[in-house]
């Protein structure tokens, strides 16, 4: 049996899937994944519970498979969360240096930090992350620590990321009422991000597009700090409901089409072709044009990155993402995706992959896994972080 | 259905300045009326119609008329449309001379009541046999007001859209995002009341003001006339340098136009730019660009004006008819039937099937309807067959852009799957 003082879990509620993720920290701070648990959820929509008890269910049922799988007790866990009411935005904080050598201190830096944090939300929502970008000493930028420099402005960007916080206390509520308590909650784009990037990505500037099944959470990296977020409210879900809808399937039938024959774009091969459902006795029920099926899955996953591309347009970051896009989620998984989004985002798109963790190779190709690992390495970041604060307490890490 | 449609009095009248009407209908109406500026009004003959005899007294209208029969006893409708319908038929000559020599009627009214819900679809019919093009300026009651009252003003719209060109509807409930919690009753009437007379002074503008880019009574008859539809209209207006993306926003975010997405199903868009005399063209062309891929399907006709006075201010007024309502008056039933059909070709959520059963029937019905008399016959609407959410049906919408994306895409970018 593992220590249990090492062990640290990610969960992560999702729309379609619910996935624990059993990791332990090794002596030097790496990450080993020892477990995972997953169960179909249900009781979900659009990333945010609206059955609270068929939802409990399945995240007991998710819990104790990673329990078991790893042999360890979960006591606690990092747990993941997204919705449409999350927003991301980038905010200032000001401080000006009052001491008469004007040397920047550690109080200076903790005090603009407050400032930046000290926003105006509104009263339902809470802030999940506020993430430290760069400094700016005199109105000179990128500076990573100020501490010991001169200067009698001192300003720090920051990325913050808010949601409303009943909405956000649903799942929290959820989580606690099975006895486990939670570490802390975190943006499934952020934990997505931390799974599939290396910092030269984070630093020459990348996409990361999670799919799910009930909303599409990006996340921008660039300078090597978290500069843009966002949640859209459109998922697989999406994708099975509009087949069900144009195919005139029951949803349940839709999926499985998708699953079975989707593609992202439409494959010259299929035109013409079609399926034939079988009813519960096998008999033939009815036919399938797959050119259809392919066509109208195109589109709306097309929409989903025109929508996405809008908005890293409006905010300006097409031209800084060198690294280029990386996919995951569970839509990662629908083929040729990849060529898809490349003329819609006219950027390099490529399927993510986990690193810089070890253990269960299985788990850590498949993409619908990358946000319950990125919890569990947000966890052992954390911990990391506080276990050597104690000898050096101004360590820059990712996100703060 | 064909835009162009031949209008000989509309021809004729391009030449000489328009006479316009506007006519108030009801408690609500006569005191909407009273609000209109008199000066800025000035060319206009304004009616104040109703059965209340106080509230004529207290108006400031040109003409009045009291419509007062021994039905009545002198106590008004008391909230019951039929008895105002019943009344402003016997009395129909009247407002068909009120009407007369008028190229315009504007209506206002407040539906939900009596005298406005019963008068003003009748009134409609009058100013239309005159050969005047009508539109309708209507409120909708609050939902507080409770049942019949919603009841009594759907009804009463329902006629209106059929019989009026164009009626430009306000639910008050919508106002409520408009207001915050402290507002007094007082002035959200006023509030209400202040949006509708925007969409008059829209109009009126439109009609009387020559613009830079004007917008042709013609252009305004052909976008109204025989549509029969409700129309939304907001009216936005912003100061600055960055006023012309402002203005997009904000009208994108008008609880009006339904956060943008009356713009995107409607058909018909009627915009009209007024600014002072810094207004460039860049900023009428970011505007426009604007207009143009938010109402992919629109007929867009635009407008600008310059006003001295609006220095430093650009305001934009949107009327936007939404498709769909293509319901006729008798004369047009087979335009009706053919403007179903197309709807039917593209496969696109089928709003009407007309069979040859039903076409009898309605035919037969409107020879019946049309022996009673001056009575105008109504045709009743079919339902339409509504996009169906599927699994998103009961959740919170996801719109962006005025879009909602729960519904599926190749339904919104309306790709035929044959």
């Amino acid at each position: 049996m593992s220590d249990e003082a090492n062990i640290i879990v990610g969960l992560e509620i999702g729309t379609s899937k619910i996935c624990a993720v059993v990791g332990e920290q090794n002596g030097d701070g790496t990450l080993n994944l020892v477990g995972l648990g997953q169960s179909p959820a249900r009781g979900m929509r659009k990333g945010e519970i609206v059955d609270v008890a068929q939802a409990e269910e399945c995240v007991r049922n998710a819990i104790v498979e990673a329990e078991q799988m790893a042999d360890v007790e979960i006591r606690s866990v990092y747990l993941g969360v997204t919705g449409a009411h999350i927003r991301g935005f980038n905010n200032r904080g000001v401080h000006p240096v009052v001491s008469a050598d004007r040397e920047i201190s550690e109080d200076d830096v903790q005090d603009v930090v407050k400032n930046a944090k000290a926003i105006n939300l509104p009263a339902e929502n809470t802030v999940i992350h506020a993430v430290r970008q760069h400094f700016l000493v005199d109105g000179h930028d990128g500076i990573a620590n100020p501490v010991g420099m001169f200067g009698a402005r001192l300003e720090v960007d920051m990325h913050v990321v808010h949601g409303n916080t009943n909405r956000l206390q649903n799942s929290v509520r959820l989580v606690k009422g099975l006895q486990l308590e939670v570490e802390e909650i975190v943006f499934n784009g952020l934990a997505s991000s931390l799974a599939l990037l290396t910092s030269d990505q984070k630093e020459l500037g990348a996409l990361v597009i999670d799919i799910g099944g009930g909303t599409t959470d990006y996340v921008v990296y660039y300078d090597g700090v978290i500069k843009h977020t966002g949640v859209l409210a459109v998922g697989g879900d999406h994708v099975s409901n509009d087949l069900g809808h144009g195919l005139k399937v029951p949803l349940s039938r839709a999926e499985k089409l998708k699953v079975e024959h989707g593609s992202a774009v439409v494959d010259e091969a299929v035109k013409g072709q079609a399926v034939t459902i079988l009813n519960d006795l096998g008999l033939p029920l009815r036919t399938v044009n797959l050119e259809h099926l392919q066509r109208i899955m195109a589109l709306r996953l097309e929409e989903i990155f025109q929508i996405v591309s809008a908005d890293l347009e409006q905010a300006g970051f097409t031209d800084y993402l060198g690294a280029g896009v990386f996919l995951c989620g569970g839509g990662a998984r629908v083929p040729n995706i990849a060529r898809l989004a490349e003329p819609v985002l006219q950027l390099p798109v490529s399927l993510g992959q986990t690193n810089s963790i070890s253990g269960l190779k299985s788990a850590l190709d498949q993409p619908e896994f990358v946000t319950a690992i990125g919890l569990a390495k947000f966890g052992s970041l954390k911990t990391r972080k506080r276990k050597k604060s104690a000898w050096w307490p101004h360590l820059p890490l990712p996100w703060k | 259905m064909n835009d162009k449609i031949e209008f000989p009095a509309a021809e004729v009248a391009a030449n000489r300045s328009r006479t316009i009407k506007i006519i108030g209908v009801g408690g609500a109406g006569v005191s909407l009326l009273n609000t209109l500026d008199a000066d800025e009004f000035a060319g206009a003959s304004r009616v104040a119609i109703n059965t209340d005899a106080a509230s004529l007294a207290a108006s400031t209208a040109t003409v009045k008329i009291h419509l007062e029969t021994k039905l009545l006893r002198g106590l008004g409708t008391g909230g019951d449309p039929e008895r105002g319908k019943a009344i402003a038929e016997e009395q129909f000559s009247t407002l068909k001379n009120a009407c007369a020599d008028a190229d315009v009627v504007l209506i206002l009214a407040g539906l939900g009541g009596g005298a406005g819900s019963g008068i003003s679809p009748v009134l409609a019919g009058a100013a239309r046999e005159t050969g005047a093009l009508v539109l309708a300026f209507v409120t909708l009651p609050f939902l507080c007001e409770g049942n019949r009252r919603q009841q009594q003003a759907g009804q009463s719209l329902d006629q209106l859209k059929t019989i009026a060109d164009g009626v430009i509807c306000l639910p008050s409930q919508k106002a409520f995002k408009l207001i915050d919690e402290n507002t007094s009753v007082l002035d959200t009437f006023r509030l209400t009341g202040g949006l509708l007379v925007e969409g008059v002074r829209g109009v009126w503008r439109l009609l009387t003001r020559p613009g830079l880019i004007q917008i042709h009574f013609d252009d305004l008859c052909a976008l109204v006339r025989h549509r029969h539809s409700e129309s939304s209209f907001a009216f936005v207006e912003a100061a600055g340098a960055g006023r012309s993306r402002e203005i997009v926003e904000k009208l994108l975010a008008h609880p009006l136009l339904d956060e943008g997405r009356a713009l995107a199903e409607s058909d018909a868009v009627l915009v009209s730019l007024m600014g002072g005399t810094d207004l460039t063209m860049a900023e009428v062309n970011r505007v426009m660009e604007q207009f143009t891929r938010h109402c992919e399907h629109a007929q867009i006709i635009m407008g600008a004006a310059v006003d001295a006075a609006m220095k430093n201010r650009l305001s934009v007024t949107v009327i936007a008819s939404r498709r769909g309502s293509v319901a006729a008056p008798a004369g047009h039933l087979t335009s009706a039937v053919d403007a179903a059909a197309p709807a039917d070709a593209r496969g696109h959520s089928s709003p009407v099937a007309i069979n040859l059963n039903q076409r009898e029937q309605l035919i037969t019905r409107h020879a019946s309807r049309s022996r009673k008399g001056p009575r105008k016959p109504v045709q009743e609407q079919l339902p339409l067959a509504i996009v169906s959410k599927g699994r998103f049906d009961k959740s919170e919408p996801t719109v962006h852009k005025g879009e909602d994306l729960d519904i599926p895409t190749f339904v919104r970018r309306g790709v035929a799957l044959n």
